[in-house]
Parts: C-alpha cells; structure tokens; sequence
C-alpha cells in the first residue's frame, strides 16, 4: 500500500531499539574505567550509542530508505536491524535479538495502535529524534547527521495529506497485525491486556481538530442552524489538549514516542512462539537488502579488536528454552539461501566483503580470553 | 434495544481498512454471506440462518495464470444487480470480479500503473453497482472506473472512466431506497472530503459536486436523495445530493469513522470507529418541508477495538455485524 513506510519504522523500531540497549548498559555500568572485567562503562555505552546511531542516520541508509518502495517482511526487517545492533562493538546472540525485535515491534504497534490522529505519526517519529538526540549529543558529527535526517523527513513528510498519512498508519497496521506478544511493561502498566490485545479506553481528551461526540445540528436551506440535540456518547471524553510541535525542536505533548525504560527497573519480557511462514517475495527483498547493507559506510562499521557479546534478556534456563522453541528447520533454510551476492556497485561489493571480512575476524578472536568483556557479560544482564 | 448474538469465527483477524465488511442475504437459500479483508486474503463466510452451518472459503487477489504474484487488497464488495450478484475484489494490482460465492472469478482489470507518479501508492478503492448493469470502481489516481455487466457470462467491458476526483476515491455508494424518483444514483468520496454526485447511464452526467474541508471521507451512503457521509474527524455530514444543501450535522465518533451502513426500509443508519463505539441512528426524511431528522438509537462498545466493518445484515436493520482490526470473529447483534 502505502510506499512511504520504510523512514519512519527505521526511526521508531531503530528508536525503541536504542532505548532498550541503552538502558541495559545503563544498568550494568557500575564504574567508569575499564579497569574491572565485564563491565560496561559510560565510554562503551556511548561508543555504541554513536556507531548504532551514526548508522542509522547515515546518509545513503536514509536516501536508500526514503525511494519510494513496499515495507519489507519481518524477515528482512529484523535482519536490517540486527545488522544495525551489529554497527558497533556490542554483539547479540539469536535469542536476545528475537527479544529485542519483538519488543520493538510491539512498542511501535502500541504506537501506531494509540496514535491519536494520523499525522501524530509524525510526532511520535519526532520523540524518538528527540531522545535519540540526547543518547548522542556528546558527539556533535552524529548529532549533526540525526539533524541533517530530522530536516528530511520534516522536508518530505509535512505536506502529506491526513489520508495519505492513515494509508501509511493502514500499512503499518497490517503488518504488525495478530503480534500479541505480551510485554510486562505494558501488563504492568495496564496498557495492554493478558491476551495480548492493547488497551483502547472511550475516555480522556479528544484528538486535536476532533470534537467531543454528543451533539446532532439540524440546519435549513440557508444555512442557518434550525435545532441541536444531545446524545449519549457512551465515554468520558474531555476537550483536545494544545497541538505538538512539527519542528526540528519543541514539544511534541503527546507522550507515545517517549522512553518507556528506566534504568531501575529492567523489565521482564515474555516471548510467545511466532509465525514462521515464508514469504514468497523473500528473494526480492533479499537483493534491496543487499543493496542496503553495502550501502552502509565504511567508516561506521566497527574497527574494534573484540567483539562483546550480549545477552540482553534470559537466563540460562530461558536461553535453552529458546533454543529449542525457536529453532524451525524452515527459517534455518531461508537463511542459507540468502545469497547477498546482488551488487552492481562494485564499491558495494567490496566494501560488504570487508565487513563481512571483519565479522569474520571478530569472530575468531573471540576465543582469545583476555580482553574479552563478552562472557561475563551473561551473568551481568541477568538482572531480570 | 439490541443484543450480542453469538460471533462468527473467521479463519484471520480483519485488516484496518474502510469499510471491511460485506455482506449478502441470500433468502431463497436461508443463507448470508460475509466477506472480511485480511492483508491479501478475503475471507468469506457462508452463514445458515438457523445458526448451525458455516462454510469459509478463501480468495487471493492475484492476476491470472501468474502464480506467485499477490498484493494488499483494499476492499471486497458484493454487487447486487437486476440479473445477477458478483463479488468484487480491489486491490494494488486491480479489479477482480467473481461470482457471488466466490467459485469462479468472471474478470480481471489490471491497473495501469505506468502513468501514475513513482511516489505515489497505486490501488483500487471503492467500490458500488449501480443501475442494471454497472459496477463502479474508484481508483488512487482520483477516477472512477464504470464496468459494464451484462446479464450473464464473462463479457464485462469498461465502459467508461470518470476523471473529476483529483484524490485517491475512498469510497462509492449507490442509491439504496430503491424509490424510482431520484434523480442521483451514484454518490463518490475521495481522501480530501470531496463528492461527486451522478447520474448513471451511457454517458454518466455528473449533477454535484460537494468540496471537501481537507479531511478524508471514508465512507458514504446515498439514501432518498440524502448524501451521508462520515469523515475522519469523527463527524457525520447529511446533505441534500442535488443541491449540496448541508441538511445536519452530527459529531458522532472521537475518532476516525471506518463505516457507514444504511438499512433502506427503516432508515436505520449505521456508524462505527476507530474509537471502539458502533451507533444507530434513525433517518427520518420529509420530502414536503425539505428536512432531514436524525436521532441517536443505540450504542455498543466493542472493548479496546478499531472497528473497521459494520453493516446491517437485512433492509430492515433487524441485525447488523461488526469486524474490528486484528480480530478474528463477526461479531453479530439482533433487535430484542
């Protein structure tokens, strides 16, 4: 349908993405040098912040994303972005990426799910600028570019319609349709039910341009209003509050957009078994992703000597129950198939050889124990 | 004044699209059918009237003789001509018409795409038969594509393109009351609020137009001469569809309206929203005095749900079913 999807769901699953690192580093950060094994100081924190953000904000990622094109399956989705999780010195195994996939995704559907008007997409895109802003503000080249995009999609995005805007929301909605994932945060805060279907109360403010349902206005031939009445509207609606800013800065009033995760209390997740089928259009969003992934600059991906593996969400115990859940001979299939081998740009090529190259060699020193943050990791996230 | 009656289960949950559900009385069979849009799915339901049978069937929207190729459907509507009834499939790829249970698919229309501007979304929306033997299809481009149909077989032309709408169509309606005497017999809405009021024939004579306040319409009736049309603001506009006299006013809904239905004999009109709430209101027209009445009936609330589909499941509005974004029942109410 609509073929203006693909910036904003970067923005915001890229957005919710970060807020759920961020706060898992936050969380094991006790010191600020490196001095003690296994912990993630500020510096790490914000070197991964930057090279996540400086990735997705890059140039050629958002001219690539903003050609007018279909939203791409889950599959190619969730491989974009964990190439994006992958842009910095931190490393997430299988099972936490499914975590953190399916934590976004229903972060964003909550979203799109709750967005008051349409055209409050905007809005809710702006707040996670606005706090992606602030994870990278101690380094002005990212910052810069976060901005450079913020005035893109500002350039492309304001003059569409409130219809076009719904197609858009109409688009997202299909895709994230029968996801009922149940997250604890969203239980706990009673926005979303224990079957899984978010919470839609008929009371509070009105959207802004809406009136309050209630009132029937009769008017003649000329004009001129003849009668009114009143009808039970069945809820407790109240006035619209003032309108959010479509600015680079300002208040964006609604609170959909803003992070949910504190750093105190890192929150459960619980995963139900998802959907595996195939998408038969596989192939063909295999080669834009292709072309996506060798787009990515060179100088963002990561020269780092080690690899730090995470385990964002389980226990051992949860880890080999995901092991065995999730593993599905199908999904294994389609991954060898994927043949990134679509390059017309030889530059492209070459530079995805290098970085696959370089994947290659943090892998191999992984074995090597000393300098290796990665395996303590594992006990230290389970904060859970 | 109406009760829940027991849901149909469908084999997916609704899509959030305007106006996703059809439905056909079928009386000589005891029978109705209903259609509800799941992503590139329609699914389509056969429903006993004594409750105790249910068959589902399944269509894809795909071209032809060409096996891999599905797209996003928009809407399925049925069309109930003089001599026959079709179902009729829009999508991003085009128009499909089959026979009323779905067995067989009589025509397809692909969509031109080739002069539509790259950065715009290509698909048909809209969709109405009108007259003896015309199905009107609304198109992303603004136009309105008129198919003639003749009494049987597969020899469906395209017998006319009306290009007045400069907005995708969102929706078509044809004159439902069935009284001989007015003159309109087409009403069509696009996203920008903006509609065009015709009469049918060889050459389709466009009678009015109504401009828009910048807002989608979403969904559209045409009932003894009344225009009425429901907007994203929530609100439900009457107006006279000759003249384009605003006859009332109602803000009925705090969110995006998905659907309007209008139950023909009784004037019953039916509104549902993204803001969880479906209404009945009583239209009561007076030819004498030039005025339109409209009072508030009943509400029904279907918890934390954006409810896309809600028609009237007879002329009289003795029952009418709902479908909501990302659930899998019709959910079906009766008068007590």
């Amino acid at each position: 349908m609509s073929v203006k999807t693909l910036p904003l769901v970067f923005i915001n699953l890229g957005g919710e993405m970060l807020y759920i690192l961020d706060q898992r580093l936050r969380a094991t950060s006790t010191s600020e040098d490196n001095s003690e094994k296994g912990v993630w100081s500020e510096n790490d924190r914000k070197r991964v912040m930057n090279d996540i953000v400086g990735t997705l904000f890059s140039k050629t990622f958002m001219d690539e994303l903003l050609k007018p094109q279909q939203l791409y399956s889950h599959r190619t989705l969730k491989t974009v972005l964990t190439r994006l999780a992958h842009a910095s010195i931190m490393r997430l195994n299988p099972a936490s990426m499914d975590r953190l996939y399916e934590l976004t995704i229903m972060a964003f559907k909550y979203q799109v799910f709750r967005c008051p008007r349409p055209k409050d997409l905007l809005l809710i895109s702006y707040s996670h600028i606005d706090t992606i802003r602030e994870l990278v503000k101690d380094t002005s080249v990212v910052v810069n570019q976060v901005d450079e995009t913020h005035r893109k999609i500002i350039e492309v995005y304001s003059s569409l319609s409130e219809g076009e805007f719904q197609l858009l929301r109409q688009t997202l909605l299909i895709f994230f349709q029968d996801m009922h994932v149940r997250v604890s945060l969203f239980l706990k805060n009673q926005i979303q039910n224990p079957d899984g279907r978010f919470a839609l109360p008929t009371s509070g403010p009105v959207p802004h341009g809406i009136v309050v349902p209630g009132l029937i206005r009769v008017f003649d031939s000329k004009g001129r209003e003849v009668r009114r009445s009143e009808f039970p509207a069945g809820g407790s609606y109240s006035s619209p509050v003032r309108e959010g800013s479509f600015e680079l800065h300002g208040d964006r009033v609604i609170s959909l957009g803003m992070n949910m995760y504190t750093v105190n209390h890192p929150e459960e997740t619980h995963t139900s078994k998802g959907d595996g089928t195939p998408n038969p259009l596989a192939k063909e969003e295999l080669n834009l992703l292709a072309c996506l992934i060798g787009s990515l600059k060179a100088e963002n991906m990561p020269r780092a000597e080690y690899g730090f593996r995470i385990n964002l969400f389980t226990t051992d115990q949860e880890e080999e129950e995901e092991a065995d859940g999730t593993s599905d001979g199908a999904e294994e299939s389609m991954f060898g198939v994927i043949n990134i081998q679509a390059m017309q740009d030889e530059q492209s090529a070459a530079e995805l050889a290098r970085i696959t190259g370089q994947f290659a060699e943090e892998e191999e020193q992984h074995e090597n124990p000393s300098g290796n943050k990665g395996d303590d990791l594992l006990a230290m996230m389970d904060d859970l | 004044m109406y009760h829940k009656e027991k849901s149909i289960q469908i084999k997916n949950s609704a899509s959030a699209l305007y106006n996703n559900l059809s439905v056909l009385r079928i009386a000589p069979r005891r029978l109705t059918y209903f259609t509800v849009v799941h992503a590139n799915v329609v699914n389509m339901v056969s429903a006993s009237w004594d409750g105790l049978n249910y068959s589902h069937r399944q269509l894809q929207s795909k071209e032809p003789n060409v096996a891999t190729s599905t797209s996003l459907i928009m809407q399925v509507a049925f069309c109930v001509l003089p001599s026959r009834d079709l179902l009729v499939v829009t999508s991003q790829k085009g128009i499909q018409i089959y026979e009323s249970d779905g067995s067989i698919m009589v025509y397809w229309h692909a969509l031109d795409t080739s002069d539509a501007p790259t950065a715009q979304a290509v698909f048909a929306r809209g969709i109405s038969a009108v007259w003896d033997n015309y199905i009107c299809v609304g198109v992303s481009s603004g136009a309105i594509l008129v198919f003639d149909v003749p009494s049987k077989g597969s020899n469906i032309t395209l017998s006319e393109v009306l290009e007045e709408h400069k907005e995708p169509i969102t929706d078509i309606a044809s004159e439902c009351s069935g009284s001989q005497e007015c003159i309109a017999d087409l009403v069509s809405a696009d996203d920008g609020g903006n509609l065009c009021v015709w009469k049918s024939g060889k050459e389709f004579q466009l009678l009015n137009k109504i401009p828009g306040f910048d807002m989608s319409c979403s969904s559209v009736k045409l009932w003894k001469g009344i225009v009425v049309a429901g907007y994203g603001t929530g609100q439900i506009h009457l107006f006279e569809a000759v003249t384009g006299i605003l006859h009332a006013e109602v803000n009925a809904h705090a969110r995006w309206i998905y659907s309007l239905d209008i139950a023909p004999f009784s004037g019953l009109l039916l509104s549902a929203a993204e803001d969880s709430l479906v209404r009945v209101w009583h239209l009561t027209v007076t030819p004498e005095t030039n005025s339109v009445e409209v009072a508030h009936l009943h509400n029904e609330c279907v918890t934390d749900t954006q409810i896309c589909g809600a028609k009237f499941c007879d002329g009289d509005g003795y029952a009418f079913a709902v479908t909501g974004y990302d659930l899998s029942e019709i959910i079906r109410y009766t008068q007590l």
